[in-house]
């Protein structure tokens, strides 16, 4: 079996799974968000449950418009703060030692390897980087998930994507996403389990690891996955008291497909509006003229992708007229960037330094384009109107090109300042 | 289910962001969801669609965000079914969840043209186009799909396995 097939056989009690097959899986952890928690509320109510199926086993996040933007999405916020507190709701998360959803919860060890998880948010699938089997859902999956514990999956086919030689100076698990996407389409992994692996991926941080399974989504996929090892475990050691269960596919095992990807010729990438399939390397993207950047998001909101940016703007402006973002993704990183003096470096540079939020990623707050304008973001999805106007414009990249950029007042990357 | 209504058609990878902005997620009203449907890609939409009628598109539509006001915007709108060539998988779970009917068949999403007439039977599994006079079988639903959507979506269904039904 793979380690996707494993992971939800061991969830639905079974020795094993085939691909195609319908499983009820045991749930370690459902995650809704100040979105899509108020719909779920309406549908847990509608569902008759009157508790949660364990108070230690739901997170409830407030990310995506907070700061409360305006009287709605507070009156939102309250909302699912009120049926936290009406539920007993152990990890409930909205101003202090908050952060955006997927960036806190591993964080604070609530997802180890070998946990089943969804998410009412399609990025989710970040816990992959885990070794857990984790899939966005809907607001009514995600109630039933809170009052019985347990939800129903296909059992995906599985791609292999398999990342090889060396990788060249700036390039980072953003990159290494956007190529794939790039490859196989918005659609290639539609239904299926993407696992990453090869030696690019065994000598990647978990910060890169958490990127690339981040975006598995945009291909498609179910969920996208990375068996555990030592860099995993090392992570995950003390932030949780559970025991985590490293998993990994059978050698003998087949895949739908297998995607090899030499990374020796890899060089920054950068996708054009407005879907993250097109991609092209950071030297075919000719002049593009950014109004904005945007560093951040579950995507690339790490302390090491702060660290990334930094390195490219330490000693160096933002360019006249660029309003260049920085959005730490949780309290606890924003305090230690901080401590290191990494938002002294990005104010000192002419950057804004916000709280934590997914704000701009969706255009919801904080960072909105008006028609015409572009931006360049460390975010994950540049679909028409994402950050705002439905005449407005997102390139994606990392967070070194994405600096770069800022600097430069075009798409550019570090090498070019 | 059957239902006659006018088409709607929209190309390959419809997003959810596209279905509903996320401008219009502080709320989780239906109606004012359905009043925002389709605004950033068809501005006439909202204007144009009447109770019944029927969408049409290409390829992963509904891809991007999990946001269940994409299908509830749809729904509310007055749209009777969806047909694409395939659905991106959040998406078809949260529209067999809430109760908008969605069919899968590449021959219809192609040969299906904007304006047409249309019928759909969910029960018979078949598609006619009285426009053009094109006929279009599909299969249907099958396993927990079809047990979702014959016991009315995922809220009753939870229901009676929490004896509250």
């Amino acid at each position: 079996m793979t380690i996707t097939e494993k992971l939800l056989a061991r969830a639905a009690g079974r020795d094993q799974v085939r691909p195609g097959e319908f499983v009820s899986c045991a749930l370690d952890l459902v995650l809704a968000n100040d979105v899509t928690a108020p719909i779920a509320i309406d549908e847990f109510r509608r569902m008759g449950a009157e508790s949660v199926f364990d108070t230690g086993k739901v997170a409830l996040v407030c990310d995506h418009g907070t700061p409360n933007m305006n009287i709605q999405a507070a009156t939102q916020t309250r909302k699912v703060r009120d049926f936290a507190r009406e539920m007993g709701v152990v990890h409930y998360f909205e101003a202090d030692d908050s952060g955006i959803e997927h960036i806190i919860l591993p964080d604070k060890g609530l997802v180890i390897p070998g946990d089943v998880v969804i998410g009412a948010d399609s990025h989710t699938c970040t816990y992959g980087a885990l070794g857990a089997f984790a899939t966005g859902v809907g607001s009514t999956d995600a109630a039933a998930g809170m009052a019985l514990g347990e939800c129903w999956f296909r059992v995906p086919e599985s791609i292999e994507v398999i990342y090889t030689g060396t990788l060249r100076p700036w390039v980072s698990g953003k990159d290494l996403i956007l190529r794939l996407i790039g490859e196989i389409g918005v659609a290639g992994a539609r239904y299926r389990a993407l696992e990453f692996k090869g030696p690019i991926i065994d000598n990647l941080p978990m910060a890169g690891r958490f990127t690339i399974c981040n975006m598995a989504i945009e291909a498609g996929a179910k969920n996208g996955i990375i068996a555990p090892d030592a860099t995993t475990l090392a992570w995950v050691a003390g932030r949780s008291d559970r025991e985590p269960v490293a998993l990994a596919s059978d050698p003998d095992v087949s895949y739908v497909q297998t995607v090899e990807i030499d990374c020796a010729d890899l060089e920054p990438q950068v996708a054009f509006p407005h879907l993250p399939e097109n991609t092209k390397g950071i030297s075919e993207v000719g002049e593009v003229a950014i109004d904005q950047a945007v560093i951040g998001a579950c995507t690339n909101g790490r302390l090491e992708d702060l660290r990334e940016a930094a390195k490219v703007l330490k000693g160096r402006h933002v360019a006249e007229g660029v309003r260049c973002i920085v959005i730490p993704g949780s309290h606890a990183i924003h305090l230690q960037a901080t401590r290191e003096g990494l938002v002294e470096l990005f104010l000192e540079a002419g950057c804004l330094v916000s709280t934590p939020t997914c704000g701009p990623c969706l255009g919801m707050h904080m960072g909105v384009l008006a028609e015409g304008e572009r931006a360049i973001a460390t975010t994950n999805r540049n679909f028409v109107g994402r950050m705002g106007h439905p005449g407005s414009e997102v390139y994606l990249a990392g967070p070194a090109v994405t600096a770069a950029s800022a600097v430069a007042g075009r798409i550019a990357g570090p090498d070019e300042l | 289910m059957k239902a006659t209504g006018t088409v709607h058609k929209y190309g390959d990878h419809v997003d959810t962001d596209a279905i509903i902005a996320a401008r219009y997620l502080t709320t989780t009203d239906p109606d004012e969801l359905a009043g925002h449907c389709m605004q950033d890609i068809d501005e006439g939409f909202v204007a144009r669609v009447k109770p019944g009628d029927i969408m049409v598109a290409g390829e992963n539509f509904g891809c991007g965000s999990s946001r269940e006001h994409a299908p509830i915007a749809i729904k509310a709108a007055g749209v009777s079914a969806v047909i694409a060539a395939n659905f991106a998988r959040i998406f078809y779970r949260n529209a067999l969840n809430i109760g908008l009917p969605i069919i899968e068949s590449a021959e219809a999403a192609a040969r299906i043209n904007a304006s047409d007439e249309v019928t759909v039977d969910t029960e018979a599994g078949i598609i006619v186009d009285h426009t053009t006079g094109e006929q279009f079988a599909f299969q249907p639903l099958t396993d927990v799909a079809a047990e979702l959507v014959a016991a009315g979506g995922l809220v009753p269904m939870v229901k009676e396995r929490l004896g509250k039904a």
